[in-house]
């Protein structure tokens, strides 16, 4: 198994050999918070970072199965696009945005804007969420096994919310919706897949009320 | 972007090192701001009959002077220490006196800070430079609050580097931005605050000045200043007995916060955070947005 003492290596060195000659699995010690760490990774590896990482660790993540034994700070697993990105402890704020596809798993709480523009990746929060999380999220899944923060899912499109805790204030355009059969089956291979414990049948749904974001020809006059 | 960095220590044993870990934390802190540096240190409180002033002077300076004339002219005993272009001045003299005759005879001089456990400095230049000129590792202290300026409003000079003064013992450092600061610096000018450069956090540090002299406790001031300030922030605010935090509702201005048995820290980024000793073991949170946090001795 390949390691990097971040103490020693640098980052740039560490993401380097991630980009060049990949394989296996890999792990990363000291990581001090440090930014950027394990990102544009474009191959079927196994990352495990020991401690508490900084800004965009993991990002337009591919393939690779990145696990943060520690805390991360803004923007991780920015623009993931496939693969798994798993945070043991907490994460900052945007965590996962604009993410295309593949899974970020959060197991302690995430910040404000979690989600933000999400546009397919499956997003699982054990905990909570702060304010504005799937602002402008377009498609994909966030599920929030604890409570959501104000504004949750403004100016929504396709994307689907579900929440078990408390939700604060919603935000402009986003409504409760119907937990369907097909929901409740799909949330629930969700969490199978993604092994956090939480019972299927305690969740909401959330969505777009479609009501702003497409142009209505019956308001024409309006303007 | 700017960098702000807060370290409170719990345990005496500890003191000597403070000037190391502020050290640590703003040097890693470099990246968000290079343009100048800054702290506020509290240590060795003087009694209540004294007080203790941090100056600054453009240039040479003869300190010594300084000295001479302050001990014959408000008949007390100066002590006068000089840190780089900084000297603290202990005076046994009542506080708004000395400021007046400084003010008044000595204009050239600028008074960074006043009270009795504060120090402030504060320099152009990057904050490895700052840590050298001001042999930041020799000292000592309880607690403070440290600044990486990256200018985005106004000019680069010391001047207009934090920490602000704003009040006995008390301080003021700012990442972000304020949007309405040109009106409310009139506002506050018609208050007969006196704020002296066109620096957002300035204003920042004399909205809380005003307050704190209209009677606001601190927590009411920093809650009154949520509904006051337009902009981005996060504030962190040296007191005597520790420091505060607060975020802008928003809150895209980044904070960590960090507490262990033997300190509380906070900072813009962990890693400033992670030069402290136990820090991978440390409680971590970020604090929450529109959220008053303080803590003191």
């Amino acid at each position: 198994m390949a390691a990097f003492d971040l103490n020693t290596d640098s980052v740039r060195v560490l993401n380097q050999h991630l980009h060049d000659s990949p394989s296996g699995t890999l792990s990363v010690t000291n990581p001090g918070g440090r930014h950027c760490i394990a990102c544009g990774i474009d191959a079927p590896v196994e990352v495990s970072i020991d401690g508490h990482v900084g800004y965009y660790c993991a990002g337009m993540n591919k393939q690779a199965k990145i696990t943060i034994a520690g805390n991360a700070g803004p923007g991780v697993a920015e623009n993931i696009m496939s693969g798994s990105v798993r945070v043991k402890g907490n994460a900052s704020q945007y965590a996962g945005a604009s993410g295309r596809g593949g899974a970020l798993i959060i197991e302690g709480d995430a910040s404000t804007r979690c989600g933000i523009s999400m546009k397919g990746v499956d997003i699982v929060v054990a905990g909570s969420v702060g304010h504005m999380s799937a602002f402008l999220a377009q498609k994909g899944r966030l599920v929030i096994c604890g409570d959501a923060g104000d504004f949750l899912g403004d100016s929504i499109y396709e994307a689907t919310i579900y929440v078990r805790g408390n939700v604060g204030e919603l935000g402009a355009d986003c409504i409760e919706k119907e937990m369907t059969a097909d929901h409740v089956q799909g949330l629930k291979q969700l969490l199978a897949a993604t092994g956090v414990a939480a019972n299927v049948n305690d969740f909401r749904r959330y969505g777009s009320a479609r009501k702003l974001y497409n142009f209505n020809i019956d308001h024409a006059d309006d303007y | 972007m700017c960098g702000i960095v807060g370290i409170y220590l719990k345990n005496e044993d500890l003191y000597p090192e403070l000037g190391g870990f502020l050290a640590a934390m703003l040097v890693e802190m470099s990246d968000r701001g290079p343009d100048s540096a800054g702290i506020a240190l509290y240590r060795d409180p003087v009694p209540d009959s004294s007080c203790k002033l941090t100056l600054h002077a453009a240039g040479e300076y003869d300190w010594d002077a300084l000295r001479t004339e302050m001990a014959s002219r408000l008949k007390s005993d100066v002590k006068l220490d000089v840190l780089a272009s900084h000297a603290v001045v202990i005076a046994s003299a009542q506080v708004a006196s000395v400021q007046d005759w400084l003010r008044t005879q000595h204009p050239e001089l600028r008074i960074m800070s006043a009270g009795s456990a504060i120090e402030i400095y504060k320099e152009k230049g990057p904050p490895r430079e700052f840590v050298r000129q001001f042999r930041l590792h020799e000292l000592n202290g309880s607690h403070a609050l440290g600044h990486t300026r990256m200018a985005t409003e106004s000019a680069v000079t010391t001047e207009h580097s934090h920490p602000f003064s704003t009040g006995m013992d008390l301080c003021l450092v700012h990442n972000g931005s304020l949007s309405n600061h040109n009106r409310l610096r009139r506002t506050l000018r018609d208050e007969g605050v006196d704020i002296q450069t066109d620096n957002d956090s300035e204003v920042a540090a004399g909205y809380l000045m005003w307050r704190l002299r209209e009677g606001d406790s601190l927590e009411d001031a920093l809650n009154r200043a949520l509904k006051d300030l337009d902009g981005f922030y996060t504030f962190a605010i040296g007191t005597k007995d520790g420091f505060a935090v607060l975020r802008d509702p928003i809150a895209c201005k980044p904070a960590v916060m960090a507490e262990t048995d033997e300190w509380v820290a906070m900072s813009s980024e962990f890693r400033a955070i992670a030069q402290l000793p136990g820090a991978a073991n440390a409680t971590i949170w970020e604090p929450a947005p529109a959220t008053v946090y303080t803590w003191g001795h």
